[in-house]
């Protein structure tokens, strides 16, 4: 105020040389023109402006409209119901159990660190889980969800919930996790599903599995993975800008995955793995009639739930270096020397190649030597075991015998012979990364170890030692082929599936069979009458165990050193490792005359086949045949 | 009868000199057209429309008390209400709140907003200054006015608010334009500003300088810096002719849009009732500034005149800046909707602003005193 005063009276001071009139007309004219100028300018840009309006809402309007549209309306995937796998009996063995997981919207999450953080002081997140956070996100687009922390319990869902509006991006979602209610039992069975990793996004199609947290890693959930899965559905939901989705605007629904019903039988899978008493060793049991596969363990097994949640690198690292390595599925992958249990089969190739009669004898002096050489192959009887006949040499397991038969047969004829029992080769069944095993033949010992073929192997693999590997599962399809009269039905799981809860129980189609011998061979009868003898007769090496059987086993022990599938292969057994040697093998099936069921049993350093292998077959025999007769009875 | 010519007497000075009818029905339609929109923006926070009505209420009165002061009392008072005004801008750096920076002030019932009465007081100072010198303005006076402008335009940019520190010195500038600044000197001070651009470049705050990058290109940054714009602009768009409808704005009810009620509410505007409710509010933004500078002209005093003229021009600057930011044409820049966007100070000042003129215009005729007198 006074700073105006003061001016004031300066101006004045000044006098009329600085003082002009001041011509009210002309000021107000001039503002007039100014005035004007101004509204012209202002017109001008409301004009401007008003162009930009109709170049956005007219011309533009397609593409804003569009873009306001797919702002609004995302298309969200439902993640079809994974199929449940039963036993034959109906007995649940992979279930869906609802539970929750945290999900993180990386976009919407402006500081994803510092929300992790904050996140932990609501919820426990374990180092494990940030770190399985960080390499699925990396797999991932901006948009999508990436799960942080599965299975959250009641508590901490209300915990979150209470928490959320400070989590932008963050948000509870329920889901179906699966469930094994077996747990280790069919643990190389079924399989188990685990976190989809990088590897699995490269063979998965990406649109079915675009929100699937998981998928099939081993057993049945990896081998019928597509029928287990189901088919991809679709929802048009809007969202707000944080992602939260507001409402469902159209949707497709997801066609659940297949229930399957396989052929093992849930009760004998338990009786048999109970009957190995905790030695470390595998069973196969197949149905011969029809290649279903009834029991398949192995011991030590694991618990495959705890691959669903996923676990620590800790954890996952203790269950590889566990001793006898719960996770190796030796019934398909393992691979043992067969040992004596080959016997029967190459009897069988001497009858069929017609070198031998079956009442044709040998003496066994208890040491066998090639022409013109010094070596010894012994008989497992100091002394031998005198003259016997074909069915003589299998009951009491006379490797002379057999010696003698391979060196006549000669590899050739050895391999082919036993081929038609599928040995070498995989079984067929449906289980992903079946072993072959190893068939002795000259080409393979060529392209193994680029080394001529020697009389002397020919020899040692008559009575199923030196380059023979065999897995459990091989060995039990084997021993089927025998009890099904020579037809070949190759093994399988899957017995019958289901589209939905109310669709029809459809029996599965049978992988088709085929014949390894002619029809009604009577060189069949008297092999299995040897084999028969090896459980009931007077000097048969199992007799001890077939002794109050309502039921009339043909079987066949084997004492063989295990083979590692890449492990060093000594010719000699004597000269393994004591923890390589004396595993313990018993092939058979029972009831002899209308053979149910065809087992192969293998006991890690379970010394003799007999006394380790063949009480372990009777327990499975028993529990199967005699279960089943107490059910037909009325 | 008789009471109802005492009730007249009674109520005459409330009465007259009466409001103009056509300014004042043009304001209301803004006014209406804004609480409309914020009813959608707000996405059914109506306690957000009904305190906005409430400063629309207060704004009013200011604006009936303020058109029955003659423009000469105004002049006087104006010095006062320039330091004072100035000095609660002061202590904006001392006691400010505010989200990006210090900007208002709380009193306890509400929050004032300082900077928002500069765009009073500014006009008004260099109104009532240039009212006692002879005009065309001479280099004297020209330093003086930058003064009465650079102070609070200095203070506003210390808080930082660059939108309304360009508003405040363009109302201030105006009165100096209007006065009848020579074109020379336009031109030479707009080469000086043109040549000072770079100079301010480092001046500027990290997000005012992001602001003008983004601008520049909103596309290099489309989730981050870019987002204001680009969904703005989506808003708009996606309005077409006849718009959405009102409160079906989705853009805003679903949060795509920010600040949906503050400075980017023009765009759920244009997005619920399209081209044709923009062209009619722009026409009506056009007949508001035209109204005004009529009024100024027809003011017989160089203060009311220079006032008014200001106003009405400072009104426009507003509408453009925020048109031009909501449409993309100009850099986000943080000025609001004049009576659309919320808030109240602005409110408030802009009917308060609009009051002086409807002074001027009640007073046209009073004024028969010439200048130099007062």
């Amino acid at each position: 105020m006074r700073r105006f005063r003061r001016r004031r009276r300066a101006t004045r001071a000044l006098g009329p040389a600085r003082a002009r009139l001041r011509d009210g007309q002309a000021e107000s004219n001039q503002f007039r023109r100014r005035a004007l100028l101004g509204l012209v300018a202002v017109v001008l840009g409301l004009a401007v402006l008003g162009a930009r309006f109709v170049f956005l809402q007219v011309i533009g309007y397609e593409e804003y409209h569009t873009r306001s549209e797919r702002n609004r309306i995302k298309p969200r995937p439902i993640v079809p119901a994974r199929g449940l796998v039963y036993d034959r009996n109906g007995v649940l063995l992979a279930d869906n159990v609802p539970a929750y997981r945290l999900e993180l919207v990386p976009e919407q999450v402006e500081d994803i660190q510092a929300t992790l953080d904050a996140l932990a002081s609501v919820l426990p997140i374990t180092p494990d889980e940030r770190e399985r956070f960080a390499a699925q996100r990396a797999g991932r687009r901006g948009f999508q969800p990436v799960p942080l922390k599965l299975r959250l319990s009641e508590a901490e869902v209300a915990r979150f919930a209470v928490e959320r509006h400070r989590f932008p991006g963050v948000d509870v979602v329920p889901y179906l996790t699966r469930h094994y209610p077996a747990g280790a039992l069919f643990a190389h069975v079924v399989g188990y599903v685990g976190r989809i990793d990088t590897r699995d996004l490269e063979r998965l199609d990406a649109v079915q599995y675009r929100e699937s947290t998981h998928v099939g890693k081993s057993g049945i959930e990896r081998y019928y993975e597509t029928r287990l899965h189901g088919r991809v559905g679709y929802e048009e939901v809007e969202t707000n800008a944080e992602g939260r989705v507001l409402r469902v605007l159209k949707r497709t629904p997801a066609v659940a995955g297949e229930h399957l019903y396989l052929s093992v039988d849930a009760e004998l899978q338990a009786l048999t793995a109970e009957a190995f008493a905790g030695q470390p060793g595998s069973a196969v049991a197949i149905d011969p009639r029809s290649g279903e596969v009834l029991a398949l363990v192995n011991v030590p097994s694991f618990d495959p739930n705890a691959f669903v949640a996923g676990m620590g690198r800790e954890q996952y690292a203790a269950l590889l270096d566990a001793p006898h390595r719960p996770l190796f599925n030796r019934a398909v992958l393992g691979g043992y020397g067969p040992g004596s249990t080959l016997k029967p089969f190459i009897g069988l190739a001497g009858l069929e190649a017609g070198l031998r009669r079956p009442s044709d004898r040998i003496l066994s002096s208890g040491a066998f030597r090639l022409p013109g050489q010094e070596h010894e192959y012994r008989d497992w009887r100091k002394g031998g075991h005198g003259w016997v006949d074909l069915r003589e040499s299998i009951a009491q397991s006379v490797n002379t015998y057999f010696y003698q038969l391979a060196l006549d047969l000669g590899i050739e004829r050895l391999g082919e012979a036993m081929a038609r029992f599928g040995f070498g080769a995989p079984t067929g069944i449906d289980l992903t990364g079946e072993a072959s095993g190893v068939l002795p033949s000259r080409e393979w010992k060529r392209a193994r170890f680029n080394q001529p073929w020697y009389p002397g192997e020919t020899v040692i693999s008559g009575i199923g030692q030196g380059y023979w590997v065999t897995t459990p599962l091989q060995l039990a399809h084997a021993t089927a082929i025998l009890a099904a009269g020579g037809e070949v039905h190759p093994p399988h799981l899957l017995r019958a599936s289901r589209a939905g809860f109310d669709a029809a129980i459809e029996p599965a189609p049978r992988p088709p069979a085929s014949r390894a011998l002619e029809a009604d061979s009577p060189h069949l009868a008297e092999v299995v009458d040897g084999m028969v003898a090896v459980m009931h007769g007077e000097t048969g090496t199992a007799r001890a165990y077939a002794q109050d059987a309502p039921y009339r086993i043909a079987g066949k022990t084997g004492t063989a050193q295990r083979i590692g599938r890449t492990g060093e292969q000594s010719l000699d057994p004597e000269r393994l490792a004591e923890h390589l040697r004396h595993q313990a093998l018993f092939i058979g099936f029972a009831p002899a005359e209308d053979p149910r069921i065809a087992i192969a049993v293998v006991v890690e350093h379970g010394g003799s086949g007999t006394r380790a292998a063949a009480p372990i077959a009777r327990r499975i025999f028993d529990a199967w045949l005699l279960r089943e007769d107490a059910w037909s009875s009325p | 009868m008789e009471l109802a010519l005492i009730l007249r007497r009674g109520l005459s000075p409330l009465l007259r000199p009466r409001l103009d009818p056509f300014l004042l029905a043009a304001l209301l339609v803004m006014m209406a057209a804004g609480l409309a929109t914020l009813h959608s923006a707000a996405g059914g926070n109506e306690r957000l429309v009904l305190l906005q009505a409430v400063r629309f209420g207060v704004g009013l009165g200011a604006l009936w008390l303020l058109s029955r002061v003659p423009p000469a009392q105004l002049r006087r008072w104006t010095p006062w209400f320039f330091l004072v005004s100035l000095a609660i801008l002061a202590l904006v750096p001392l006691f400010g709140t505010g989200r990006s920076g210090r900007h208002w002030l709380n009193l306890g019932i509400f929050y004032l907003q300082p900077a928002e009465l500069m765009k009073l007081s500014v006009p008004m100072a260099v109104a009532a200054f240039l009212h006692r010198e002879p005009l065309p303005p001479g280099w004297r006076t020209l330093l003086l006015c930058g003064l009465l402008i650079g102070l609070p335009v200095g203070l506003i940019l210390l808080q930082p608010d660059f939108g309304t520190a360009v508003v405040v010195a363009a109302s201030g500038v105006f009165a100096v334009w209007l006065a009848g600044l020579s074109w020379a000197r336009i031109g030479m001070f707009g080469t000086l500003g043109v040549a000072a651009l770079p100079l301010g470049w480092p001046l500027l705050q990290e997000y005012q300088r992001q602001r003008i990058l983004t601008f520049l290109d909103p596309d290099a940054d489309p989730l981050g810096a870019g987002w204001n714009i680009i969904q703005s602009k989506v808003a708009a768009g996606s309005g077409g002719l006849f718009g959405k409808g009102w409160g079906n704005s989705t853009q805003a009810r679903l949060d795509f849009l920010p600040e949906q009620t503050t400075d980017f509410i023009f765009a759920v505007y244009a997005e619920e009732f399209g081209l044709v409710g923009v062209v009619g509010m722009l026409l009506v933004f056009a007949f508001i500034v035209g109204r005004s500078l009529w009024i100024a002209m027809d003011a017989k005093e160089t203060f009311a005149r220079l006032l008014g003229g200001s106003l009405a021009l400072t009104f426009a600057v507003y509408v453009l800046m925020n048109g031009g930011m909501v449409t993309g044409l100009l850099p986000v820049v943080g000025v609001p909707m004049p009576l659309m966007s919320y808030g109240g100070t602005s409110a408030v000042t802009l009917l308060a602003g609009f009051g002086m003129l409807m002074s001027i215009h009640s007073h046209r005729k009073l004024l028969g005193r010439p200048n130099g007198w007062a």
